[in-house]
């Protein structure tokens, strides 16, 4: 009882006499600033992560900072950023998606060996890829919907259940010789000396369209009240369940235009792409200050969550390390971003 | 206050309503009746059959049989959504507001405002601007001090929460409010925020239905009180003229109330012929 009257006689002597009590009204008052100052360094914190580790490799490698460079993080990136894009939005709604990597590579098998091998117009085959990413969407969602299902099992079978049907369907074997249309986005021009790929236009138009979704419409609105609150949600009259269902289809055609996107950059239809995709696109999300626990993040924060796992890669292959290393460095990054999530929501 | 009520036509009525599940006789011909302007609290021991009850009048339950009425005119809510179309809404205990989100979009949740022109209706692009204005008006004429309307939820006490809440039900709700026990999840401050919060929604014109454990909470805002006993009303009684001992013996059945249906059991054989009665018709 005495000891603690003691530290603070001691506290006051070291602050010289009467100046003691305004520093202690300062620390009362700071408590309650914190919580926004808080929530602004984690939506910035990401940006500051994207920047250190451009400032860091500058360091290392003198190729770094070359434009040629920037060019191709960002072609290397844009597949896992689309693919993040979707995955964003089940996060959002508290599920998670393990399924996306491997309906991309089913939907860029659907659409090559269709165009190739069965000589269906190039346009409708790309068109069926998508519907064929949509409709294993519309599954997952409805087993989490109409059953209940944990979002993590239902999309652990989809997983599987993608990736076999990629290899039945495409006996193992890549389709190539592809119609010059599905390699069109795999093209570039120049911006300023620049070489940029149209595919990353694409994906970056698609970041720009869930941004104003997500933050402009009430549908984007109602993404966020479902994974905060679902019961609030159910209670003012909102559709969950159709609305849930809604976000895994839409999610789907992501994945879809993710596969036209690969099949762009890499000329082929191969059936092994895409199965660690899914660690790599729940990473860029996680990075990017998204909760796990549904309701809270940005789609900008993807974006910079993919530039992230970008930068990176590049970065380390620039300096010569090895590819496992690049992986262990993956996933300390998501157990790091994770980590601070959570520190941050407990003090908040 | 309570000889006034006698003249005036009720603004939310139900009239021998009936509810079985199985063998369960939840509801066994209750009456109710709330009248404008009014705080009607509503109590009763657990299992008493309030809160279903309140559901069929929230719209959450649709009852065997028996009317419910509002503005004299007959009602049937086949879901919460009709009930609250017709102008009824619901503030719930357990604080029934998205945490994450900002006080506007939790005062619009399910009911965005959206943008003028095709922007809002082809768009569906929602007006941040138009909503944070209204959610700011509607919290001044609750007097609820909240600066900024663009606060999330989880940063406010849990007496602004639920202040958020009725200040939500108040917004929307043309012709009453139900409140299922408000202030069960609050300390004693934030309670008496919530009871104030409460009168002043009367005072702005709408009748509220308090459902409620806490006596003291009842006998201080009420103007009258509902006494449900085994599925029934058994009393309605004015917290002025009555002493809580006398509210509990009713409530607990150690007093018996002389109201409409003196014989209690007399009633209970009768309901129960009455709600097998629709099931018969149907089997014809």
């Amino acid at each position: 009882m005495t000891q603690p009257q003691t530290q603070t006689a001691a506290g006051g002597g070291t602050g010289s006499g009467g100046q003691s009590a305004p520093p202690a009204g300062e620390t009362g008052g700071g408590r309650t600033t914190p919580k926004v100052s808080g929530d602004r360094v984690a939506q910035l914190g990401p940006l500051i992560a994207l920047l250190l580790a451009c400032v860091f490799f500058t360091t290392q490698s003198e190729q770094f900072l070359e434009p040629g460079n920037f060019s191709l993080i960002i072609q290397q990136v844009m597949v896992i950023g689309t693919l993040a894009i979707g995955q964003t939005l089940i996060i959002l709604t508290a599920g998670i998606d393990l399924s996306c990597g491997t309906v991309m590579a089913l939907g860029s098998i659907v659409m090559t060996k269709l165009a190739v091998d069965s000589n269906v117009p190039p346009v409708i085959a790309i068109l069926l890829g998508i519907v064929t990413c949509a409709a294993i969407g519309f599954l997952n969602g409805g087993l989490v919907v109409g059953l209940s299902l944990p979002p993590f099992i239902v999309t652990l079978g989809t997983f599987s259940i993608a990736l076999a049907l990629t290899h039945i369907y495409s006996k193992d074997k890549t389709i190539s010789s592809l119609p010059s249309v599905m390699t069109k986005l795999g093209e570039t021009f120049k911006i300023g000396g620049t070489a940029v790929t149209y595919g990353s236009l694409v994906a970056l138009s698609l970041f720009a369209l869930t941004w104003f979704v997500l933050k402009q419409t009430t549908w984007g609105g109602r993404v966020y009240a479902l994974g905060d609150s679902p019961e609030a949600t159910r209670l003012m009259g909102i559709p969950v369940k159709r609305q849930l269902l809604m976000v895994y289809v839409v999610a789907g055609v992501i994945y879809g235009i993710a596969a036209l996107l690969l099949v762009a950059r890499t000329g082929v239809g191969d059936p092994n792409a895409g199965q660690t995709d899914n660690l790599d696109a729940i990473t860029a999300v996680v990075l990017g200050g998204t909760s796990l626990f549904g309701g809270r993040g940005t789609i900008i924060g993807t974006l910079i969550g993919a530039l992230i796992i970008g930068v990176v890669r590049n970065g380390l292959v620039l300096m010569g390390v090895a590819s496992i290393y690049q992986i262990l460095i993956t996933g300390i990054l998501v157990i790091v971003a994770v980590s601070v999530d959570q520190i941050a929501r407990k003090r908040g | 206050m309570s000889t006034t009520t006698e003249n005036r036509t009720p603004i939310l009525s139900a009239r021998g309503v009936h509810k079985r599940y199985g063998n369960v006789t939840a509801i066994d011909g209750a009456d109710f009746d709330l009248y404008p302007g009014e705080i009607l609290a509503v109590i009763g021991d657990n299992g008493a059959g309030k809160s279903s009850l309140i559901k069929v009048l929230s719209g959450a339950t649709i009852p065997d049989s028996g009317t419910v009425s509002l503005d004299g005119e007959e009602v049937r809510f086949k879901s919460p959504l009709e009930a609250r179309k017709a102008g009824i809404e619901t503030v719930y205990q357990d604080l029934a507001v998205a945490p994450a989100l900002d006080i506007a979009t939790n005062l619009f949740l399910g009911r965005e405002k959206r943008r003028a022109g095709p922007l809002g209706s082809v768009l569906r692009m929602i007006d941040h601007k138009g909503m944070k204005a209204e959610a700011d008006k509607q919290m001044k004429s609750l007097q609820i001090g909240i600066r900024s309307m663009s606060q999330a939820v989880e940063t406010l006490s849990g007496g602004q929460r639920q202040g958020v809440a009725v200040a939500r039900a108040a917004a929307w709700a043309r012709k009453l409010v139900i409140m299922d026990e408000p202030t069960a999840a609050l300390g004693v401050k934030e309670s008496a925020q919530v009871l104030e919060l409460i009168k002043r929604v009367r005072d702005n014109g709408l009748p509220v239905i308090l459902i409620s454990h806490n006596m003291p909470h009842v006998f201080e805002i009420a103007d009258r009180i509902h006494v449900h006993r085994l599925g029934k009303r058994v009393a309605v009684v004015d917290p002025k003229e009555t002493s809580m001992h006398d509210v509990v013996g009713i409530m607990t059945g150690a007093v018996v109330h002389d109201l409409e249906h003196p014989d209690e059991h007399d009633g209970a054989g009768g309901s129960r012929a009455a709600s097998a009665e629709p099931g018969a018709e149907q089997a014809e």
